[in-house]
Parts: C-alpha cells; structure tokens; sequence
C-alpha cells in the first residue's frame, strides 16, 4: 500500500496539503458508495492513519489516492458488516458485494464537491454549533479531537455532535449534489455564515494541556479562500475574505503577554501583519468593484479605514461614520448603534456619543449585556469625567462574562480612579506596597 | 490523583475588585503564570472563573417536567468563585498548589490568603450521595 | 456555553442517603446514567464527578514557612459539595432543563429527590478577533 514515499520532513505545509485532500477524498467516496455519513467516518479514519503514518513513513508518491483506498476500504469493511448482519437478521441469500476499485474512484474527482460539502454541511436546517463542527471536520480536515481541543470539549463529546449533526442531515434528505444557483443564493448567506463563526469564535488560551492550539482564525480564511476560488465572481464571499484579513492582520498586537486584551486605539501597530493588511484591502476593492455593497464588505471597509491609520490619531473617523451610518440603514441593531455611537462621538464630541446611547436604555435585546456600559464607560472617559466612566466600566466588568474582557474593564477603571487621584491631589497616587 | 481546589466566595464580597490598577495586574499576571506552570507540569486538568453569584440559578424538578428556577439564596450562602482540577501525585501537592493559589496578591500586593477547599476526585460513576 | 451543575448536601443529607433501600439506589442511579448516555448523545456531555466525603478535604489558607497552612474542621451542619455536572449548552435554559431531570431522579419509594441545583455558568477565556 505504501508508496516509496518522499522524504520530504512532516512540517505546516504538509499538514495543509493533507487538510486540503479530504473534502476532495470525502466527495469521491461518498458519491461512489452513496452514503456522506458513513463516508465521512471513513475519510476521518483514513486522516487519522495518514497523520500517524506519513509524519514517519513520507508522503506516498499519491496521496489522493492513497486516502481514497483507505477510506473506501473501511466503506467495504462497513458495508460487509452490513450485509452480514442483515443476513443474520432475515436469512436472506447472500448479496453482491459492491465491486469498486480504488483506483477507478481516482478520476471520479470533481472539483465542486468541496462546495457540495461545504452547503450540505453548512445547511440552514442545522443548529450553528453543529455546521461549525462538521464543516472544520468534513470540509476542513481537521481531526476530532483538534476540533474538541479548539472548543474545550471532550473528544467523545465532539465526536456525537457530529454525528448527530449527519443524522439531521440525513434525516433532512439533502441530496448530494450543487445546489441550483438559485438555492445557492438562498443558501450561501449560512455558509458564510458559519465561516465567519469560525474565525470570530476566537479561542481560549488555557485549556487542559499545552497541547498545539488549533488556529481557527487560519482555518477560516483556508476554508474561505477555497470557497472564493470556486465562486470567484462573487462578491459577498470577496468581501468576508476581506474582513477577515483585515481583522487577522492586527492579531499580534491584540493580546499581550498575559493573554490580555489591547483594544484598537492602544494596540502597536507595527505588530500588524503589512503582508495581510494588503492582500485584504486589495479583495475589498475588488469586492466593492462588484456592485452591491453587504455586509461583510461594508464591515471590511470600517476595518480598512482603522487599518490604514499609521497611528489612531490619523485614523479617519468621519469616513468610519459615514460607513456606520450607511451599516444603520442596510442592517440596524444595538451593536451597529453602539460602534456608530464611538464613532459619532469622535466626530462631533463624547456629548453626542453619549446621546446617541439614550436610545439603547429601553432596548430589550441589551437588557444585561456588558456593552453598553462599556461604550458608557469609554465615552465619559473621553469626556473626562472620570467618576461616571469609573462606574459605568466597573459596571460593565461584573457584567460581562468574558474574562479577558473584565480584567481590560476593571484595570481600565483602576487606571481612571488612580489619573484622577493623582489631579485631584496634586501628589502622585500612593503606590502600592510590593 | 485528581482534586478539585474551590474558591468560594460570600455573595456580599462577590464582585470586580477595585483595588489600583498595578495592583490588579499583578494578580491577574500571578494567576496567569501559576494555570501556565501547571499546565506545563502536566498537572492541570481545567482552570474555570465563574460568573458572578447574581447569575446563579437554584433549579428544582417541576411537577409537569419544567425545571423551578430561581435566583433566591441565603444571605450566608458561599459561592463557587472559582476552580481548579488537578492531576497530582499526592495530596501535598494538591496543597501546595492550594496554597499557591491563596497568596495570590491583592489589595496593596499583600497575599490574599483565600480559603481553598481542597477534595478528592472521586472516578468513576455519577455524583451520588455517598 | 459552559455551565457547572452543583450538587450539595450536609451530613444530615448523605446520612439519610444510606437508610435508603439498596433497590431505591440503584434505581436513583440508573436514572442519573440515562441522563448522562443521553447528554453524550446529544454532544452536551462534558463532565461529571463526585467528590469525596468532607472528612477527606483540607481547607488551605496561604503558606507560612514555605508551607500550606492547612485547616481539616467542617462543621457537622455545613453544606458541602457533593459533585458536580460540567455541560457544554446552546442556551442557559437548556441546562435549567437539564438540572431538572437530574433533580427529579428517583428518592425512597419512587419519589422524586427535587435535589436543589445550583447552575453556574462558566466565564469564558477566549479573546475573540478584534
């Protein structure tokens, strides 16, 4: 079965190949033995011996088809054990064995299955939680337990919420094939959807052992590109590609050395990643050049404003509320109120931020949510009244469920009550006794 | 063996402290580095904060199958603040590392020398009343 | 979201446990282990574990000479911890439901415990993209 394989040394960029040949494995076998759940068993099967084997024995001469003859025969074994126990069941004559060959299924690729998997496994009918798992497994050929690992989460547990997530599938009886260009256009916002999902989630940076954290900001964009190169025309997917290189770029600068949060205007820019910064305001043009104007890239475009700033002061905040506004009309809601009311008060002055607030107080869907205290907080800060902001982001910390989020709002807090000590007093703040 | 270490908390105290700030980033820094050293020694199972008592729910059976939720509990009630479960070789280490975790700095960058309960983990079936 | 479902007793609570009838305890267990194959099902499962008796635990309270200072006292009346479920859930009603089918597990003759659970949820670590 082995090739003489290269001796190529195991490094990321094998690891991506492999990852890239399972939706292509996945679609040739599934479509062959008519059955995507079981198929997919069988293709993370044949990824698990792959990552045991090729690390140590080399990549075989063909590793597409090394994998679709693993994986087709656990398909055999399953189908085997199949026929048998139905024939212990009803005592029926022995069936016929499927005959397919291996290397028949070879020339069965077709470049479209990725995008066939990645609407199925992404399909409205399904829970978000649930496309998330099985698309970073069946379209991005991530292993089970790196996808528990990523979420913190036993790898038992992962491994039944995808296979649930199948069973919904198949109870849903959705067929294995493209969906017509008018299905796609209903159904292309879920998958990006879940995309997006998988790049925001964001991950922990504690979790059980140091084991090698799964990046799943990079699979997203893998997994989005894959997506762009087959729907190239398409201007949404151009444009959440563009947000998240836009986003991605700035990820050195966002965290320091204890994990903890530096927003926008104090990150060090020269951090930022120039290489992504480019590549992604180049695809937002190209995916404004388009026409009609989404929300991914009217999101893109708020990020490449801040983007473009050498330093915050430069950044052009009138341009950022002209975007917010135009986001207000297109698609409202509190968050998109709460980031045009930061942006208002840049513009005319924290008094006018702070107005813009009022109208969030009634506001169900913020009833409890850290929030708007925060931009409270933020926004009296800027006006200089220290004791309101003190409060409103001391508020906001005991609110707010995110840890790294609290201990950014409470040092915030600490930092205001010392500043106004030191101005109230004339003297120094006392200094703490270490 | 494993242990749970908690760190309990009276509902009255419960909340974001407000001490200065080098004094909260001090403590933040001590925590951060004592979960990455257990977590380098192989000792750390999970390292969980949880959220605010003001969130707890006390949840009894309902008579048609919905669960009787609410938030109401005694004044003198101690909160799980936080927890730790650790894999270790004894149970000195497990109060080591308890102790380590009490003198976490505080107010001033004293050592808070918080209470942690220190248990075995039981393997193996369901909590039951044992 | 996670959340942490806290089972507590006194001693008086775990000594009434033992006059039940080996039968009652049994059937008080199977239901508990539906629960849990049912939650592995569903992808919800995280964890669960009992913990042992209070005689066990030690209460640390910082270091004195490079060691835990360590307190073993619990008073009889005390609520203590018996073991807790960990559950990875869309939405915080779920695991409100959920605590209810664990609280209306079987007690003496078939009835049900109504075991009062406390439902935390767990403060999240994650630093999203910004």
């Amino acid at each position: 079965m082995t090739d003489s394989g290269t001796t190529k040394p195991w490094d990321e960029v094998s690891e991506r190949l492999l990852r890239e040949l399972a939706p292509q494995v996945l679609g040739v076998v599934a479509r062959r033995f008519r059955d995507f759940s079981s198929a997919e068993d069988a293709v993370q099967d044949a990824m698990l011996s792959a990552f045991k084997q090729w690390p140590q024995e080399g990549i075989p001469e063909n590793p597409r088809g090394w994998l679709i003859q693993v994986a087709s025969r656990r398909m055999m074994d399953t189908v085997r054990s199949e026929i048998a126990r139905r024939q212990r069941e009803t005592a029926i004559a022995p069936e016929e064995e499927p005959a397919i060959e291996p290397a028949e299924m070879e020339t069965d690729m077709d470049p479209e299955d990725t995008l066939v998997l990645l609407f199925m496994c992404c399909h409205p009918v399904l829970s978000k939680s649930s496309a998330i798992a099985l698309t970073l497994r069946a379209v991005g050929g991530l292993t089970t337990a790196e996808i528990a690992n990523a979420f913190m989460v036993p790898e038992a547990t992962m491994a039944q919420r995808i296979s649930r997530t199948k069973q919904s599938i198949k109870a849903s009886k959705v067929p294995f094939r493209l969906p017509t260009p008018q299905e796609r256009m209903q159904r292309l916002p879920a998958v990006l959807h879940v995309l997006y999902l998988i790049f925001s989630e964001g991950y922990a940076s504690s979790a059980g052992a140091e084991l090698q954290r799964l990046d799943l900001a990079r699979e997203a964009i893998r997994l989005t590109r894959g997506v762009r190169a087959l729907l190239p025309e398409n201007a949404e997917i151009a444009g959440l590609l563009a947000l998240m290189l836009l986003t991605d770029a700035r990820r050195a600068a966002r965290t320091g050395p204890q994990e903890e949060l530096i927003p926008l205007d104090k990150q060090d820019r020269s951090l930022w990643d120039r290489t992504e910064l480019h590549e992604g305001m180049e695809m937002l043009k190209l995916a404004l050049s388009k026409g009609a104007v989404g929300l991914y890239q009217l999101q893109a475009a708020i990020a490449a404003v801040h983007d473009e700033a050498g330093r915050p002061e430069e950044t052009d905040w009138p341009q950022i509320l002209a975007l917010y506004e135009l986001h207000q009309r297109v698609a409202p809601g509190p968050m998109v109120t709460l980031n045009h009311a930061i942006a208002v008060a840049m513009v005319r002055g924290p008094e006018h931020g702070l107005e813009c607030l009022l109208a969030l107080d009634n506001d169900e869907r913020l009833a409890g949510h850290y929030r708007l205290d925060a931009v409270r907080g933020h926004l009296f800060e800027m006006l200089g009244d220290s004791g309101n902001a003190i409060q409103h982001y001391r508020t906001a910390a005991a609110k707010t469920t995110s840890l790294p989020e609290q201990n950014y709002l409470m040092t915030r807090a600490a930092h205001l009550e010392e500043a106004s000590k030191e101005s109230s007093s004339g003297l120094p703040a006392p200094q703490s006794q270490r | 063996m494993k242990y749970m270490l908690m760190m309990n908390t009276m509902r009255a105290e419960a909340g974001v402290p407000t001490w200065p700030r080098a004094d909260l980033q001090a403590h933040i820094a001590y925590m951060h580095n004592l979960n990455r050293e257990l977590r380098q020694s192989g000792e750390l199972v999970s390292a969980e904060g949880l959220s605010f008592p003001d969130r707890a729910r006390l949840v009894q059976a309902g008579r048609d199958g919905a669960p009787i939720t609410d938030g109401i509990f005694p004044e003198s009630k101690e909160f799980l603040a936080g927890f730790w479960i650790v894999d270790v070789e004894s149970p000195e280490r497990a109060y080591a590392i308890a102790a380590r975790a009490s003198a976490a700095p505080g107010a001033g960058g004293a050592p808070l020398n918080m209470q942690i309960e220190v248990r075995p983990v039981m393997g193996g079936p369901p909590p039951e009343m044992l | 979201m996670k959340y942490i479902l806290l089972m507590s007793s006194t001693q008086a609570g775990v000594t009434g446990y033992h006059t039940w009838t080996q039968s009652d305890r049994d059937k008080h267990m199977q239901t508990l282990r539906t629960v849990i194959e049912e939650l592995k099902g569903t992808g919800e499962f995280v964890a669960t574990e009992g913990l042992a008796q209070p005689k066990d635990a030690k209460v640390v309270r910082g270091e004195k000479n490079g060691l835990p200072v360590t307190d073993g006292i619990f008073p009889e009346s005390k609520e203590f911890l018996l073991g807790y479920w960990i559950l990875d859930v869309a939405t915080a009603e779920r695991a409100y439901a959920i605590a209810g089918r664990i609280s209306a597990a079987p007690g003496p003759g078939g009835v049900p415990t109504n075991m009062p659970i406390e439902v935390r949820q767990f403060a999240d670590r994650a630093t999203n993209a910004h």
